[in-house]
């Protein structure tokens, strides 16, 4: 389809800790819609995912941030092999894990876990707690010290439930303590990659803050390596150390979180941000000062049928004619910063 | 920007603790079957359902036991003119609560609790076979997909499209006196239950399916696979526990067809071998002797036994679904 990415190489720079747990090259997801019945013939593919790349170093937290339908959900299932990648490689721990079966990934599924996003359809209604928090011992066939219960009931206490809950099922807990539940069962193996699927965007306001606190803790005290994929750009601020922006399958910027809250480049990632509420705006002169509120026209176009070259230019103020011949390449334009514009923003030829 | 508020992850411990420390010790989690109980104990309609449903399983078990002989004529109880009972109703008295059979005199109480029996037990064994086949057929056809679930599905439109009546009759004609190390009547049972039973699965499979279908989808199901869950695990550990209530809710709706079913099959002759008694039997010989013009106590009674045993098993039925998924009251 399109042209390899030529950042490739140098997915490994960003992150800078040395070598990274998981990376990402190429990765690329196309679910097919095929038409017949007998006679089954491809008619077309949904390009969710298309040429994605990243890196992840161990300890560190990568945000992936887009709109609806931009692809996050299939890379974080990509990552965790629930779904089968159409192309591209993931490595983990320096290991290609693309393309291993379902028996090989097994021992390595205690690596890397998933968190849900959706507390409430990620619990299964008939078990109990300390049946869905154990289930991965039982599975994995893990040693415990204490026996299972013990260790479960470790579990729930570290996560800020009352271990006593054990024989509980999950209709009796609210929103946040069903997502508790759902990240004691993630930690039970002692995973060290979590990818969390918008693990607060089905929560509370109030919970998301004490759910993101909690996974930050864990972070610190365990050691978790963590992608989080969010639609919510303040969360996404305050947990991630890098953040990738994706628009249509692609990802259009990847910088360190502060240099891309201060002055992000992609267009789309500007009128992402603009979009963001100020809690208290800047006041001069008694007056409020007006912010620039980009409004983007028009729809996220179909990603059956993406535009060509730079999928954003349907929507962007700043496209041209190279924006719909051309593919921009992700490439670093500062060092940390990778941008796939032709013309990004905020750049000192831009500030004139 | 909204960050945000920096609350102890252990937020949510405190109220906790104190609801554990009033409820006292050990906090015993309320299973969805016990609400479910709770919700069903309520219903009275379908609490007086189930209580005729087990008195009936009570009397088809225990009742052979403790009414006479159903075979024996008493042919001092019969008009020898008219050959119909004497006194009311079919010669009904306290030796014969429910009258006698016209002509042979045999006390219809005992062939009613006798055919209880039987039609029970080839409900119940013709219930467990379809909902076996339907439950194992459903649940791959919804989870696997694919071609898997087009066989599948396939097959069941042709079990339900097929002639089921007449293929019953004639196979009942074909199989020779005993076979496969049966006869008589253990034979003619077990070709009831396997023809009813084998043909009814669909009815079965088709719900489960569905259900799969929508179950499969749930995040749990992912994060099964996501700790390295087998086929095999997802399916019976993960989705079969949440398929309980349609099953036992259907298995319950199917019994009382099946008692229909078996009551035709005798009724047109190819049921139970006389002189064993069954419902649809009874009633076969009221119509086609013509007992009922000069005794009609002899058909109503057969009659209003499979009427009140089907009555209460849908009624049960309905309740049961009621308790166990209250959104789809009706």
């Amino acid at each position: 389809m399109s042209t390899p990415v030529s950042t490739a190489g140098t997915a490994g720079a960003i992150g800078g800790a040395g070598d990274a747990l998981l990376e990402v090259t190429g990765l690329t997801k196309h679910f097919p819609i095929t038409r017949g019945i007998i006679f089954r013939q491809k008619v077309g593919a949904v390009q969710a995912v298309d040429q994605v790349d990243f890196s992840v170093a161990p300890g560190q937290t990568l945000g992936l941030v887009g709109e609806s339908g931009c692809g996050k959900t299939t890379t974080g299932r990509l990552l965790t092999r629930l779904l089968e990648p159409t192309g591209g490689r993931i490595m983990f721990e320096g290991r290609d894990i693309t393309h291993l079966s379902m028996g090989k990934m097994r021992p390595l599924r205690r690596d890397i876990q998933m968190i849900f996003q959706d507390p409430y359809s990620s619990l299964n209604p008939r078990h109990t707690v300390g049946g869905i928090v154990g289930a991965p011992l039982r599975l994995q066939k893990v040693k415990t010290e204490k026996g299972i219960k013990a260790t479960v009931q470790e579990l729930l206490e570290l996560v800020g439930l009352n271990p006593e809950h054990y024989n509980r099922y999950p209709h009796e807990f609210s929103g946040g303590q069903r997502q508790r539940i759902g990240i004691a069962r993630t930690l039970a193996l002692r995973p060290k990659l979590i990818v969390a699927d918008e693990p607060v965007s089905a929560l509370d306001v109030s919970i998301q803050a004490q759910v993101i606190n909690l996974l930050e803790d864990l972070q610190n005290e365990l050691g978790l390596t963590y992608v989080v994929i969010a639609h919510d750009l303040s969360v996404v601020r305050h947990i991630s150390d890098h953040v990738a922006v994706m628009y249509l399958g692609k990802i259009v910027e990847l910088a360190g979180r502060d240099q891309l809250y201060a002055a992000p480049r992609h267009p789309y990632t500007v009128a992402l941000m603009s979009a963001v509420p100020v809690p208290a705006p800047v006041r001069v002169d008694g007056r409020r000062q007006r912010r620039e509120r980009i409004r983007l026209s028009g729809d996220v176009p179909s990603p059956l049928n993406p535009p060509p070259a730079c999928r954003f230019h349907t929507r962007c103020w700043k496209a041209q004619e190279v924006c719909r011949t051309q593919e921009p390449p992700l490439t670093e334009l500062i060092p940390g910063h990778r941008v796939a514009c032709h013309f990004p923003e905020n750049t000192a030829a831009s500030a004139e | 920007m909204a960050a945000p508020l920096d609350v102890a992850p252990s937020g949510d411990v405190a109220p906790e603790a104190m609801l554990s420390g009033i409820s006292a010790k050990a906090i015993e989690g309320r299973s969805l079957g016990q609400i479910a109980w709770l919700r069903l104990r309520r219903d009275k309609v379908a609490m007086a359902g189930g209580a005729v449903v087990i008195f009936l399983i009570l009397v088809a078990i225990f009742g052979p036991f403790l009414v006479q002989n159903p075979d024996i004529y008493h042919a001092n109880l019969i008009n020898p003119t008219l050959s119909r009972p004497n006194g009311p109703f079919g010669g009904i008295s306290v030796a014969h609560p429910f009258g006698v059979e016209p002509v042979t005199g045999r006390d219809v109480l005992s062939r009613i609790v006798n055919g209880a029996r039987v039609s029970l037990l080839i409900a119940f064994l013709a219930t467990a076979l379809a909902v076996s086949i339907g439950v194992v057929m459903g649940i791959i056809a919804g989870y696997v997909g694919g071609w898997v679930d087009g066989v599948i599905a396939r097959s069941m439109d042709v079990f339900l499209a097929f002639p089921l009546l007449v293929f019953a009759i004639a196979l009942v004609g074909v199989i020779p006196s005993s076979a496969f190390g049966l006869s008589g009547n253990s034979l003619r049972i077990g070709l009831l239950v396997f023809v009813i039973g084998f043909f009814a699965w669909p009815y079965m499979g088709r719900i489960i399916r569905g259900q799969t279908l929508s179950l499969r989808e749930r995040e749990f199901v992912d994060a099964a696979r996501s700790i390295g869950a087998r086929g095999p695990y997802i399916l019976f550990r993960e989705l079969l526990p949440n398929l309980v209530a349609p099953i036992l809710v259907y298995s319950t709706l199917l019994i009382p067809t099946n008692i229909l079913f078996e009551a035709a099959l005798s009724y047109l002759g190819v049921g139970i071998i006389p002189p064993t008694p069954s419902w649809g039997g009874m009633i076969s010989d009221a119509v086609n002797s013509g007992f009922y013009s000069i005794d009609p106590m002899y058909m109503i009674i057969p009659g209003l036994a499979i009427f009140i045993t089907v009555m209460a098993f849908n009624l049960f039925g309905d309740g049961l679904r009621d308790a166990l998924d209250p959104r789809s009251s009706r």
